[in-house]
């Protein structure tokens, strides 16, 4: 198994390590709920080193991104913006889901998922006029977030306080040798760093000493889960468009410029799509591939969980297109029919519960 | 004591305590909980139903997965602990306070067929 540069740090914390993607990552340092809490009401930080940041290089490479993304990095206008993205198959079809950052004209960094990293690469690369790209494994990662996790972060690494006190939402900036970038994955406000892999331990440490603390896969996901973001392989894939999964937003279908995947898209109007659920009363936890009866016809849960913030179970379900929030419809879990609530995603924002009338 | 001497086990982790009444009481080991993570939903059996050996009776579910918590021996359910309904994650903190249910094995059980500590320790090393 592949480890990061922060595996031994992980170890001798006595995390509970897991396989990820082929990548021995820690699921929790003792208690993922209390990790859970630690984000939403003060700061906590995640490895998130085995995701691979690919700096993209040359004069083509806005033109080239443009037809490769189906978001538009024409969008990106001013040296540091982020742009969140889906990467599509001429069928429409999710290979993956990136960020990419504008640094210059001729240098563009995207970060991709761990599992689908070299699948990326490889289809870059084969995609017409791909600029040289740089797979940046010498960069470690680590997400700090939560509402504390700026200043903490700051407290820790003083010297990122200047690049990054007035970097607005979705920007980064290079601080020496630190990429910090006001990014995440959590609904919270907080940074993503990318740090030379030789100054990860250091860096990790410096935070821990702040009082972030250290937080595992686990409560990454059911963070994820609460802010309604998705988690590629669970909530989309290859078998299915961002239309179908939550991700019109990110999909700029409009206009004349011509990109991966648009033509099929144009072609196949969703008949299904993304909403959350929440159980209203009890009888177990809603989980991935469960089955979703609603008042339109049937679909499938594809992320589901215990909520910590909410204290009750939530979930991402994919379900016919006209099933509409407020409404209700059951779960099946062990043979029984349970009711739940369709609502829009996300379920939790800044630490506020987004629904709670239910 | 991870898996305490005084209690008897099976290979399906639980943990059984004879009582002198005759009743069993049974819960899960604290293999099984620090297996699980922490357990955010439990759903016991009706008292008064009747169990057959090995049958699934309960369901446990932690932050990761969900359960089956099965009958150590044929019989009926007596009583259940509420209280672990109401905060599952007692079965983490201590899960031999933390009782799931005691049930009235049929005459003839015998619980020294059900493992010794050291046979279960051996059986999740």
């Amino acid at each position: 198994m592949q480890r990061t540069p922060l595996h031994p740090v992980h170890r001798a914390a006595g995390a509970r390590l897991v396989d990820f993607a082929g990548w021995e990552m820690p699921l929790h340092y003792g208690s993922q709920t209390e990790e859970h809490h630690a984000v939403r009401r003060d700061a906590g930080m995640f490895d998130t080193s085995h995701m691979l940041a690919i700096d993209l290089e040359g004069a083509g490479t806005r033109a080239f991104l443009r037809r490769a993304l189906a978001n538009d990095v024409a969008r990106l206008s001013s040296p540091g913006k982020a742009l969140y993205s889906c990467v599509l198959r001429e069928d429409g079809g999710v290979l993956d889901d990136l960020i990419v950052y504008f640094l210059r004209e001729d240098l563009f960094r995207v970060v991709v998922n761990a599992a689908t990293a070299e699948k990326d690469l490889a289809w870059l690369a084969g995609l017409p006029a791909c600029p040289a790209r740089r797979p940046r494994r010498d960069l470690a990662m680590i997400a700090v977030q939560g509402p504390d996790a700026r200043a903490k972060t700051w407290q820790a690494l003083p010297g990122l306080k200047e690049a990054s006190e007035l970097l607005g939402v979705f920007f980064g900036a290079q601080a020496g040798e630190i990429f910090v970038a006001r990014t995440g994955y959590t609904g919270e406000d907080g940074f993503e760093l990318l740090v030379p892999a030789a100054q990860a331990v250091e860096t990790w440490q410096r935070l821990a000493g702040a009082g972030v603390r250290p937080c595992g896969l686990g409560a990454r996901d059911t963070l994820r889960l609460e802010a309604g973001m998705n988690l590629y392989g669970q909530d989309m894939d290859e078998s299915v468009t961002p239309l179908e999964s939550g991700l019109g937003w990110t999909v700029a279908l409009e206009g004349d410029r011509d990109f991966v995947g648009k033509a099929a898209l144009r072609a196949r109007p969703p008949a299904r799509k993304l909403v959350g659920l929440v159980m209203t009363g009890r009888g177990g936890v809603l989980r991935g591939h469960q089955k979703v009866r609603t008042a339109l016809g049937d679909g499938e849960i594809t992320s589901g969980g215990y909520s910590p913030t909410l204290e009750r179970s939530i979930a991402l379900a994919r379900v016919p297109i006209g099933a509409a929030p407020g409404t209700s419809a059951q779960v099946e879990i062990r043979d029984k029919w349970h009711a739940v609530r369709i609502v829009k995603p996300p379920f939790v924002r800044h630490g506020k519960p987004l629904h709670p009338d239910l | 004591m991870k898996h305490p001497d005084h209690l008897r086990y099976t290979r399906t982790h639980e943990w059984v305590r004879a009582e002198q009444d005759g009743t069993l009481t049974v819960g899960i080991t604290h293999h099984a909980q620090d297996a699980l993570g922490e357990m955010v939903y439990v759903e016991l059996p009706e008292v008064g139903r009747k169990l057959a050996a090995e049958e699934p009776c309960a369901v446990i579910e932690s932050v990761k997965a969900a359960s089956d918590v099965y009958a150590p021996a044929a019989g009926e359910v007596m009583a259940v602990n509420d209280a672990v309904v109401k905060s599952p994650g007692d079965l983490n903190q201590d899960p031999y306070a933390a009782w799931l249910y005691r049930m009235k094995p049929e005459a003839g059980f015998d619980a020294g067929k059900l493992l010794e500590a050291a046979a279960y320790e051996k059986g999740v090393a």
